[in-house]
């Protein structure tokens, strides 16, 4: 990792409990700008919680989240998602009686004053539109457009909840458990797209429990066990930590 | 004086203790707003009347008036609240309304919207205990909801029926997986807390020696104000809540004049819904948090 | 057109805006039993300018609504906090401190009442009626109409990608509270005589009949409500005291088959094929 240029992402010594249960336990991490750094843990690790906490969602219990050095910790989470940070879901989270267009709307919401987003979108903003046709067609669902999102099949849901995140053009994306449950034809789409995601520079931080998928994928990685960081580093390294094989196959023994 | 209106006030808030309590038992076990128990009150009160109408004793009415407000409210669990249990919680409040719309409308076309008074005394007599004045109703009023209360809490916490009740109130699908039939428990928390209201309805009805299809909306829809300073989510909140707003409903009218008593209890009900959601007795309020 | 038709098409205008300052919140997710508190805040401003002040109707309609919907704003900011049951029972309280608050304000007649307003005419009534079920349904093409759909299905969700549900929801609320008082203060210019008591819960509780039995996920579905609650009674003589009961009965029949109310999107895209609403 280059140590000169500040962190796209960094979690300082971050600690999050619910009640008594500690989700999570002084963690730290990076992310660089262009990285694609993968989390992985057994379930219920914090993996998740992490993403919570990165995005508002949940404020973290002590410790603190930076983005490009800002400090993002206490920020609502709408204004942490406008600083450049947005997400996909562990289970999906499209809006109802919403199309695959407006998804891609609706997800962009700097665009445009008040007074100005109160006319029709036609007027209000052609920008708008122009980018929502830009991602429709990166993401290739343009046959869908019309389509409620949630009567898609399953694999093109998790892909509109994608380009929902990506459409407002975020610094980091966020994707939790992006092809839990797809094909391996459309886990290798995914893959795809994040790769060329990535070439235009965004960061990736990346939940999967597929080790293929992520050993494939990952500039790095950090490894979570009951909310503490037990291992971390290059993907080859990763596979040959004890601790690790320890964290899943003790797990499963 | 003051301590007069003291007991003027626990009258009264002796009352809004039963019928805070209604609500609260659909509220605390359900997670929803009967707005019905507001008219369950005032139909509770014109069935006692009925009863002494006809002549007949003081306790039979509390029956009538408890068991009729019952039904009634059996019926609004099985038409207003079991269709919709998967619904967003509004939907239940939205269609408990339409009972209580029904209700009061009845209620008018039966005994006309004219207060329907008591001519003989119930109970005559008053008992001087140093400048105090109390009157046998207020006795009344005052011993037979601590009664009920005493018998509520008996069947919550003693019984078979109170721990499936309680269960519920924690968790309805894990009550369900051990074996507690959740619909007909549902069914008994709302009768009973008809039962309540109905109750309450006879004694004010009462205490006032007079009665109007309007005291659902006057007095009934005010015990709401009397849950939430108490705390929506613990039943016995209500135990403390009623005879405070009771008082300090009885002490704004001594000294703020009449007009001014229903500002000072809903201002009430919404500070502590914006500061203490937990209400006035809750406990520290939980981080657990919505799971996203 | 009889003067008794022309009372009826005014009620059914006044309950449409009532029934819109209803939906507008309702829109956000957001239940409130409370408008008939800012109708009354309307319509004990309107009144005031136009009598005491002097200021022509129109006029004292603006300031009003204006007035009413910084409130709405005020009370709205940390009442939002709150949601589904908690919120109708804060909107409930309210809507009854207002009309207290009425009750004990001798300056304008307390529980007397006040009166020396000049009578409206149905079709300004209507004009007004007219003009914000138009601007609604032209929000409701923005991409404003879009965010408050995203936060009423799922806050979380919309927060976590840039939306921030409290200004869309106060902003709702400010909206609806400024309809309400337009409503109020035509009410009180048709009637030219108020009391606290035409601002009660049982007005709260109309507007959301209205809405819920008209459709409340579309801007003409009040309208209908409307209509059915000042029409039906008309053509039910028979069920003259018995009304009420109906209208209950109406309610849970319609929450029972068809919650959405009756007129939706499909509905409405059904009887105009071309519009793409
Ligand atoms: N809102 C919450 N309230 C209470 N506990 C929570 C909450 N959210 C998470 N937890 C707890 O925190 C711990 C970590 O959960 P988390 O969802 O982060 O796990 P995960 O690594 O994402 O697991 P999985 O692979 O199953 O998705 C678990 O013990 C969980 O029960
Ligand atoms: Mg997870």
């Amino acid at each position: 990792m280059n140590s000169t240029a500040p962190a796209r992402l960094k979690l300082d010594h971050v600690t999050k409990t619910f009640g008594g249960v500690h989700a999570l336990t002084d963690l730290s991490l990076q992310v660089a700008p262009g990285q694609i750094v993968g989390v992985i843990g057994p379930n219920g690790a914090g993996k998740t919680t992490t993403f919570n906490v990165i995005t508002g969602a949940y404020r973290a219990t002590s410790g603190s989240v930076l983005l490009d050095g800002h400090d993002v910790t206490a920020e609502p989470s709408h204004r942490i998602a406008r600083a450049g940070i947005m997400r996909t879901f562990q289970n999906i989270r499209l809006f109802s009686d919403m199309s695959v267009w407006e998804h891609l709307l609706v997800a962009q919401p700097h665009a445009g004053s008040f007074a100005r987003r109160l006319l029709p979108t036609r007027f209000s903003n052609p920008k708008a539109i122009e980018r929502a046709e830009e991602v429709l067609e990166f993401f290739a669902l343009g046959d869908v457009r019309n389509r409620l999102a949630r009567s898609l099949p399953y694999g093109l849901q998790r892909k509109v909840e994608m380009a929902r995140a990506v459409t407002a053009r975020p610094k980091l994306l966020l994707l939790d458990e992006p092809v839990a449950g797809m094909n391996h034809d459309e886990a290798e789409t995914i893959r795809s797209l994040m790769l060329r995601l990535r070439q235009d520079g965004l960061s990736i931080l990346l939940i999967e429990h597929d080790m293929a998928f992520v050993m494939n994928l990952c500039d790095h990685l950090y490894v979570l066990d009951f909310g503490v960081l037990i291992a971390q580093g290059r993907p080859e390294e990763i596979r040959l930590n004890p601790a690790v094989l320890d964290a899943y196959l003790g797990r499963a023994a | 004086m003051l301590i007069q209106q003291l007991v003027n006030g626990l009258t009264l808030g002796a009352v809004y203790t039963l019928i805070a309590l209604s609500f609260s038992l659909v509220m605390g076990i359900l997670g929803v707003l009967n707005l019905a128990i507001a008219e369950l009150f005032m139909l509770g009160g014109y069935f006692g009347f009925a009863v002494l109408m006809a002549q007949l004793p003081l306790p039979l009415a509390l029956i009538a008036g408890m068991a009729g407000a019952a039904l009634v409210a059996a019926i609004v669990e099985r038409i207003g609240y079991q269709p919709f249990r998967a619904a967003p919680v509004v939907t239940p409040m939205l269609s408990t309304l339409g009972f209580s719309i029904i209700l009061q409308n009845v209620a008018t076309n039966v005994w006309g919207s004219d207060p329907l008074q008591l001519t003989d005394e119930v109970l005559s007599g008053r008992f001087n205990i140093g400048p105090v004045s109390v009157s046998a109703i207020q006795l009344t009023v005052l011993g037979v909801t601590v009664l009920l209360v005493a018998l509520l809490a008996f069947l919550v916490q003693r019984t078979s029926i109170g721990r499936a009740l309680r269960a519920v109130a924690e968790n309805r699908d894990v009550a369900r997986l051990l074996g507690v039939p959740a619909g007909r428990i549902t069914l008994i928390a709302f009768m009973l807390s008809g039962a309540l209201a109905g109750a309450a309805g006879v004694l004010i009805g009462v205490h006032y020696a007079a009665i109007t299809p309007y005291i659902g909306v006057e007095i009934g829809l005010k015990a709401i104000a009397v849950m939430v300073v108490g705390g929506t989510t613990r039943i016995w909140g209500a135990l403390i809540a009623g005879p405070l707003m009771g008082v300090v409903e009885v002490m704004t009218v001594a000294y703020g004049g009449s007009q001014i008593r229903d500002f000072v209890v809903y201002g009430f009900m919404i500070l502590i819904l914006l500061l203490r959601p937990q209400g006035l007795l809750g406990g520290g309020r939980s981080d657990q948090g919505q799971r996203v | 057109m009889s003067v008794y038709d022309a009372g009826l098409l005014s009620d059914i205008g006044i309950l449409l805006l009532g029934a819109l300052s209803v939906y507008i919140i309702l829109a956000t997710g957001q239940l409130s039993l409370g408008n008939a508190g800012f109708m009354g805040i309307g319509a004990y401003l309107t009144s005031w300018l136009t009598v005491v002040a002097g200021l022509p109707i129109t006029a004292a309609l603006i300031v009003a609504a204006l007035v009413s919907g910084a409130i709405g704003v005020a009370v709205g900011f940390p009442a939002l906090r709150l949601k589904g049951i908690y919120l109708a029972m804060a909107t409930l309280g309210f809507g009854e401190m207002v009309r207290s608050f009425f009750q004990n304000f001798s300056a304008m007649g307390g529980s007397e009442g006040f009166h020396g307003m000049h009578h409206v005419s149905t079709g300004y009534i209507w004009t007004w009626a007219a003009i914000v079920l138009v601007l609604i349904m032209l929000i409701e093409a923005s991409p404003i109409w879009l965010e408050i759909r995203a936060v009423r299905d799922d806050e979380t969700a919309a927060g976590l990608v840039g939306l921030n549900p409290t200004e869309i929801k106060v902003g709702a609320f400010g909206c609806g509270a400024a309809v309400a008082a337009i409503a109020g203060g035509l009410f009180a210019h048709h009637h030219v005589y108020i009391e606290p008591g035409n601002f009660s819960f049982e007005r709260s509780i109309d507007f959301v009949l209205a809405v819920i039995l008209g459709g409340s996920t579309v801007a003409p579905g009040a309208l209908a409500g409307a209509v059915i609650l000042v029409v039906l009674p008309e053509y039910l003589r028979f069920l003259a005291d018995w009304r009420f009961a109906a209208f209950g009965a109406l309610l849970i029949g319609m929450l029972l088959v068809r919650r959405q109310g009756l007129l939706d999107r499909a509905l409405l895209r059904f009887a105009w094929p071309r519009s793409r609403a």
